[in-house]
Formats: structure tokens, sequence, C-alpha cells
């Protein structure tokens, strides 16, 4: 049991996300010529939200009342368990590979049905369009994470970090690359970012994740919000982490903490700085075309599987 | 060369040819195919040349630079060559199976690869024919490039395809043919691009379209 770690690793989790959000809006509106409204905005916003009144609308459940807390529920889960800090298990063996993809599975899942149980067009079109982005990505998620967990021999995260940090070399390998490539299309598809979704429009007809949770306001809003920028942050400190583990602490003594977190800090800003930066340069994918690309994604990830098997 | 970075080397080598495979399946403009067609010849060429000085053979490192020029050169220039005249056809347009259902077919003939080369494989088990698979992959996907793509200029591409899949299964195998063959192979594939290119070109300069269906249909 590591309690410091986990504990550390959700405050830096929930206090960090929305500062990565706005460092991203940053670094798009600085690259597009525009000021930028500072990286302390998204954080601004939340306490904006969670003044205002809760209002529902007529007719929903209490489904549509739960499904931020839910949502926000899985991701802080994920914060403590999964290895973001220190590879030592916060609670035993529940930062394996398959329980940290279900639980991020269950708060998109939640979201899409409280998104169909508003009953309008918008929230059934969006959580419509969710489901079958999130079938296609689930798939490549967990085979791109097995492939890298087959030459540990544990489908346990911290396992497979610490696997990484003791033999380096691993990270030039086929298999390495081919997940690398199927793990950052899944966290751009999974996060809503461009080319598949575009989270800064309220274009009716093109939004994915901001029509599921259009009819949300006030405090239920703030919360919907905070758990999409932690499962931002979650995702790039998972992708991170797996392939860059440099400074991830394998004890739990103060000072490899503290190293921990810079080095999170400093890994999940720059693959959040790098993903905006490439999104200035890229369009939004038609709807048609993005089983396309998660196909692709797809058959990456198969292949870094059978060439964690065949070429090891 | 130490055993380990011999082996890294190779099979960095060996999972850029696959990945490129994958890619010339994946996009649609012409233009980028050829490009990735170059960097496959490129990865190729880099496997035989970490053969080679794992061997230490001067003939094989010759067989080496030749596939850099012929490979990543002299064929992708040609295709190149014969794709700058075609202002209509710079895309692949309609595919005769989708790229998502293409991709999905890739991912099995992936694993069908990987499950009948392991024979071959058990033969003689070293780093180089453990990745013989991979060569294998190429062979297929080349074949599925060749039979669902409709512009000639598409299936030229997934000629080339299946012929780096058939060198690399030959280096892979027996590191290294002799010159002599390879050479020979060599400007028998080069012959047969010009030979189609000019075709291609042809066919354009007729037709004014280079899908292939069009022409079946005019037969009749």
């Amino acid at each position: 049991m590591n309690v410091a770690g986990g504990v550390v690793q959700a405050v830096v989790v929930v206090g960090g996300a929305p500062l990565l959000v706005g460092v991203m809006r940053q670094v798009r509106a600085r690259l597009e010529g525009r000021a930028g409204p500072g990286i302390g905005q998204p954080w601004r916003d939340l306490r904006k939200l969670l003044g205002k009144e809760p209002i529902t609308p007529r007719g929903t459940t209490e489904l549509f009342r739960l499904a931020p807390l839910v949502s926000l529920a899985t991701v802080l889960v994920v914060a403590v368990v999964a290895p973001f800090v220190t590879t030592v298990p916060t609670v035993g063996p529940a930062a394996d590979l398959f329980a940290v993809v279900a639980l991020l599975a269950l708060g998109t899942v939640v979201l899409a049905l409280a998104g169909l149980d508003t009953g309008t067009a918008f929230g059934g079109m969006g959580a419509s369009r969710e489901v079958t982005i999130l079938a296609l990505v689930e798939p490549t998620l967990l085979v791109a994470i097995f492939a890298l967990s087959v030459r540990v021999g544990s489908t346990n995260l911290g396992a497979i970090m610490t696997a990484t940090v003791e033999d380096p070399a691993r990270v030039i390998s086929p298999v390495s690359l081919l997940a690398a490539v199927a793990l950052v299309v899944v966290t751009v598809a999974e996060n809503g970012r461009l080319p598949v979704d575009n989270p800064s429009t309220h274009l009716e007809l093109t939004m994915v994740h901001e029509a599921m949770v259009l009819e949300y306001a006030g405090p239920d809003l703030a919360l919907v919000e905070l758990a999409s920028a932690m499962r931002l942050a979650v995702f790039l400190g998972l992708l991170g982490n797996l392939f860059l583990p440099w400074g991830l602490a394998t004890g739990t003594d103060p000072v490899a903490l503290a190293v921990g977190v810079l080095a999170l800090v400093v890994k999940v800003g720059v693959l959040g700085a790098l993903l905006a930066a490439a999104e200035v340069f890229l369009a939004k994918l038609r709807l048609f075309r993005v089983p396309e690309l998660l196909a692709g994604s797809f058959l990456l990830s198969l292949l870094a599987a059978t060439a964690a098997f065949f070429l090891a | 060369m130490s055993e380990s970075l011999y082996t890294q080397l190779l099979y960095l080598a060996a999972g850029a040819f696959l990945l490129t495979a994958v890619l010339i399946l994946w996009r649609r403009e012409l233009a980028v195919i050829v490009r990735i067609l170059a960097l496959q010849g490129l990865a190729l060429a880099v496997m035989v040349a970490v053969l080679a000085a794992r061997e230490g053979s001067v003939e094989l490192w010759a067989v080496a630079g030749g596939i850099a020029v012929l490979r990543v050169g002299v064929l992708p220039h040609l295709v190149r060559r014969a794709l700058t005249g075609a202002e209509a056809a710079r895309r692949e347009s309609a595919p005769s199976v989708n790229v998502a259902s293409s991709l999905l077919a890739a991912a099995g003939l992936t694993l069908l690869g990987f499950a009948v080369s392991q024979p071959l494989v058990a033969l003689a088990p070293s780093p180089a024919t453990q990745a013989v698979p991979v060569g294998v992959t190429v062979v297929l996907i080349g074949f599925l490039v060749l039979v669902t793509r409709r512009r000639a200029l598409s299936q030229l591409v997934g000629f080339l395809l299946l012929d780096n899949g058939i060198t690399a299964v030959g280096f892979l195998t027996t590191a290294g043919v002799g010159l002599v063959v390879e050479v020979g192979v060599s400007l028998d594939v080069l012959l047969a691009v010009l030979v189609l290119q000019l075709l291609a070109t042809r066919m354009r300069e007729t037709f004014g379209d280079t899908d292939l269906d069009e022409l079946r249909e005019l037969r009749d």
C-alpha cells in the first residue's frame, strides 16, 4: 500500500488537468496569432460554473444527474491507481491494464447514456457518434498496451513501466513504435481532439463530445469539463510513461516522488503542447472517414502485438 | 557489431518495412503513396545493409547500395513521372474494397503471414529468419493492393510492394542470393516497371483515364 503516492497523483492530475487544457489553448492561440486567454482560464471557467445554480432539463432522470459524478469518479480512480508519479501500486492489482481501460470506458458510456437521457436530437446524435468511436477505440487501446505487456509477462501497468525504466533500449523496437503510433491515435480519438472531433466548436452537425453534453449547465457542466480535462491528462500521462518512463519514481520516498511529479508535469506538458501545435495544421476529418483512421490504428496495434510475439 | 544491436537494428528496419506497407494501403493520394514506397525501399536497403555488416560481406554491401539506388531513387522516380501527366488520377478514388475493410483485411493477412511462415522460421531459428514473416506479410499486402485497387498506377505500386516483400524474404532466409541473381531480378523489375509505366501513359492518352475496370467494360 502506498497512500502518499496515490494522493500526490490525484492532486497533481486534478490540479494540473485544467492547466494542461489552458496550456494547449494558449499554444493554439499563439500559433494562430491570437493573444489567448492565459493558461489559468479553464480554472476560472470552472470556478464560475461551480458558483452557478444547478439546472437540469425537464424530463431527465437521475441518470442525467449522476453521470457527471460517475464520469469524474472513474477518471479520479484511474488517476489514483495507475502509475503516473510512482510505479508502486496504490491499491494492489488495480493498476491492471484491463481495469484501467474498463474504468475509462465506463466514464464515456455513462456520459453517452446521459446524452440519450435528455431525449434531444443533439444528445442522441452525440451519444451515437461517441459510442461508434468508443467501439473502435477500445480494442485498439487494449491490444496496443497488451503488445507492450507481452515481453514483461504482466498486464500490470506499473510492471510494464518498471521494465522499460530498467531497459530503455526497449523503446526503440518495432513493437514500441507501432504501439506508440496506435496509442497517439487512440488518445486523439478518445479525447475528441482534431482530426476526430473539434474541441472548440459548437457547430451542431460536426460535434461529437460537445453534442453529448450540450444539456449540462452550472456545476454539472463544471464536473463534465473537469472530467474531460482529466481524461486528457490521464491519456497523455499514460502515453508519456509507457514510452518515455524516465523520472518515474520506483520507490515512495519524498524526493523520488517530487522528481516523479516534475517529470510527469514536463512530459504531459510537452506532449500536450505538441498535440496542440499539430492541431493547428489539421482539419477535422469527415465523420465517415473516422472509422478508416481508427481501423488503421487498430491494424497498427495488432501488428505491434504480433511483432511482440514473433520478433522477440 | 554486437548481437543485441544487430537484432535491434534488423527488427527496426523490418518494422519500418511493414509500417510503410500498411501506410501504402491506408493513404489515397498517389503522390504520398509513391513517397512512402521510396521510404520502404530505404527500409529494405537498411535491412540488407545490417545483414551485410553482420556477415562482413562486400558483395552484400554492394547489393544494399544497388537496392538503395533502384528502390529509393529509380523506381519511385519512374512511377512519379507517370503520375505527373495525370491530373485527374491523383487519388485512388474508388478502390473496389473500401479502405477501412482493406486495413482489417491486412490485419488478417498479417496473422496469416505469421502463421504460414512458422515452419520456415523453425527450419533455422535466427534473428534474421524470425523477421521472415514480415516479408511474407508484405507480399500478401502487395497482392491485396494489386487486386483491390482500380488505378493502373496503384496496381503498379502493389506490384512493387510484392517485389519488395519477395526480396526481403530472399535476403532474410539466405543472407544474399548471390550478386548475379539479385542484379537479374532487379533488372527484371526495372523492365517491368518501365513497360507498365509506358502502358499506363498510353492508356491515359487513349482513354483519358487509367481505371482498369472501365477497360473491361470497353472490351465487351
